[in-house]
């Protein structure tokens, strides 16, 4: 079966048309991880076509969507087939924050790229990020923050994740006022300037690329 | 029930900077809208945490910032000033911190008041913190008391503006503005931020009645704000943007309704068409706000102001001094302008407001829809409105329909991809119901409801 259409399906967020095609796939006996490998070129597509200002975040949102529906169906036999996610990321906004929107297209775009993420909320304290580490053991964690009087929160955050042993996990910050600078400074392993670019900084931090 | 049912200004021309058909006079002789645009500055700290251990840097902070701005402000002979102290959240979480804060600002304006005859007023904003908990609770609670407790003995000390950045509805709208849903956009404003409105700003006049000072208004800061940066960078359509501007003026108006006499807060910028519909006299910020925030719309939201805000800076130390001073200086020079238009007679005063609006309308719709015309149609399709449902509808249309007819005449760029956006949107309005019981039924069943206390904003 040609699963660019499917592809396809996932790039223009035509949910139907998705999840049909992996039904007729998965009967035609394709292999699963081609099924969900042609969804994270869909995505990744898309994440692409918003980072060279082609489309806008609605369009991303779609085409997520799409991908959801897909999953539905094909979850349950990725599982089956001992096939899960490769990587678990956490991601929360920073303890005193309360904006989400910039988190939120984060986690859409790592879900996107078939990464399994665990999204913490708003004004979340270092200690529910290392009760979390703990409990799911991420490869990667997603600070996020708006405000300059929140940022310090972020560095708190890292210190007690790190304090507690919590050394491998790769630590990703991002928000308005972040800068690559502060992220050095405070000791991040990276810093990820818009959603879009969210993907690669995560891809390249862990080693590998999923799709 | 909306009360405003006609236009206080019906002719663009009139709505012009430093002149508002019902100006407020201040205890300290300051009248705005009279006649004369004030600088309006706001400061906050630079990247640090608010905690009991940092509190006296933080006291330290603000001294230094008050000292040098009121210092600057003496020095090019302003007028008279508005200083806004918007509190971080946990200033407001613990009142006796804000109170702290607010003790060395109205200090500092009285001494200044005493040494150097200068004018000022502090507009107090504490911060909305009803959202730290999710869902909020959003008429009971610590967080609701101590705001309200921050707001009364605010107002006891002595600030004699009240102000906030409140975000009833917001719950929805975050998620409308992802999704460039126009309803949702009109349940979150329109159905959920005008009752929260009207529960909040009943709250807020009681105390500023009881105190003798002025409830000045409120912001769709969190709304249409939060939609104009997502169109700065590119993640939503600016056309959209515009749009939302335009239905936000709906659910900040209702400060107004509920006894706000101005002047509004400077964030919003849907505030030159509340002073259309209400005649109040309004804050603005444009081109010196940068330091806070990035905007296609610096030159036009001048056209109509009555103060001049810088939004916000930190005090952190520039080429020229620390960053309050300079904005401070900027805002003097600023209103310097304004003010030697205004005296130089109504000739002067139009062919400024000209320059202001048409350097920016043709690049921008969200500068399109702020231009004193537009305000002006927008705030009519408000007034006519049976209620607040259909205001947002209305005024989403008479947005689309401004944009739509100045991009049809060669007025107004828009880039290729924003263009079908302005038929979804159009088609999306046109397909509300009518009446607004069965537009609230049909999106209970849309919207996450998980994320609000139905019962906090009358929806059962």
């Amino acid at each position: 079966m040609d699963l660019n259409q499917l592809t396809e399906a996932i790039k223009t967020g035509n949910r139907k048309v998705a999840s049909q095609l992996t039904q007729e796939a998965l009967d035609a006996k394709t292999s699963p991880r081609s099924i969900l490998d042609a969804l994270i070129v869909g995505m990744d597509d898309i994440g692409a076509r918003f980072q060279r200002n082609e489309v806008f975040v609605p369009e991303m949102l779609i085409a997520a969507r799409a991908m959801k529906e897909s999953m539905i169906i094909l979850e349950p036999i990725l599982i089956a087939a001992g096939i899960r996610p490769e990587y678990t990321a956490l991601i929360g906004t920073v303890q005193g924050d309360l904006h989400d929107i910039g988190k939120n297209l984060v986690s859409m775009m790592w879900k996107g790229a078939n990464i399994n993420v665990i999204d913490l909320g708003t004004n979340v304290p270092p200690a529910k990020f290392v009760e979390a580490a703990r409990e799911h053991n991420p490869q990667i964690i997603g600070l996020s923050a708006l405000l300059t009087t929140t940022m310090p929160s972020m560095k708190a955050t890292i210190e007690e994740l790190r304090n507690a042993g919590i050394t491998d996990t790769k630590i990703i910050i991002g928000g308005a006022p972040i800068t690559q600078e502060y992220a050095n400074q405070i000791g991040a392993d990276a810093f990820a300037p818009d959603a879009a670019s969210a993907v690669e900084v995560a891809r390249k931090l862990v080693g590998s690329n999923p799709a | 029930m909306p009360v405003f049912r006609n236009l206080a200004i019906t002719d663009a021309s009139d709505l012009l900077f430093g002149i508002a058909p019902k100006p407020l006079a201040l205890s300290n002789g300051m009248v705005i809208g009279g006649g004369m645009v004030y600088p309006e500055i706001n400061f906050t700290l630079p990247t640090m945490l608010v905690t009991q251990e940092t509190m006296p840097e933080v006291s330290r902070q603000y001294r230094e910032m008050i000292a040098g701005v009121l210092k600057r402000a003496v020095d090019l002979e302003v007028p008279g000033l508005i200083v806004e102290f918007e509190t971080l959240p946990p200033m407001t979480e613990n009142p006796d911190w804000g109170m702290e804060v607010t003790h060395i600002l109205l200090e500092a304006i009285h001494e200044h008041k005493v040494k150097h005859g200068l004018k000022a007023v502090l507009r107090m904003t504490p911060n909305d913190t009803r959202e730290m908990d999710r869902p909020p609770a959003m008429r009971s609670g610590s967080l609701w008391d101590n705001m309200l407790e921050l707001f009364d003995r605010s107002a006891a000390m002595g600030a004699e503006l009240l102000s906030i950045e409140s975000v009833g509805g917001k719950e929805v709208h975050d998620e409308a503005l992802q999704e460039c849903d126009i309803a949702k956009v009109i349940f979150a404003l329109c159905i959920m931020g005008v009752r929260d409105m009207e529960y909040l700003w009943s709250h807020i006049q009681e105390i500023a009645i009881r105190n003798r000072v002025h409830a000045a208004g409120d912001t769709a800061c969190g709304f249409a704000n939060t939609a104009m940066v997502l169109a700065e960078q590119r993640m939503i359509p600016r056309v959209f943007a515009a749009v939302v501007r335009c239905i936000s003026a709906v659910r900040s108006l209702v400060a107004y309704e509920r006894g706000a006499v101005g002047p509004g807060k400077d964030c919003g910028y849907e505030n030159v068409i509340l002073k259309a519909i209400t005649g109040y006299p309004m804050a603005m910020e444009g081109k010196s706000a940068a330091c806070a925030h990035l905007s296609s719309v610096g030159n036009v939201a001048g056209a109509a102001c009555d103060t001049w805000s810088n939004e916000s800076v930190q005090n952190v130390r520039l080429l020229g001094g620390m960053a309050p001073v300079c904005s401070m200086e900027q805002l003097a020079y600023d209103t310097r302008l304004f003010n030697q238009a205004l005296q130089d007679g109504p000739l002067a005063a139009s062919m400024l407001q000209r320059w202001l609006v048409k350097s920016d309308i043709h690049l921008d719709p969200q500068a399109l829809i702020l231009a004193p015309h537009s305000a002006i149609e927008i705030g009519e399709a408000i007034v006519e409105a049976p209620n607040h449902y259909r205001a947002g509808v209305g005024a989403g249309l008479a947005a689309i329909d401004l944009i739509s007819d100045a991009y049809r005449a060669g007025r107004l760029k828009l880039s290729d991809r924003e263009l079908p956006w302005l038929d979804q949107i159009r088609n999306a309005l046109y397909d509300l119901p009518e009446d607004e019981d069965s537009f609230i039924l049909g999106m209970m069943d849309v919207v996450d409801v998980s994320t609000f206390r139905a019962r906090d904003y009358e929806l059962y």
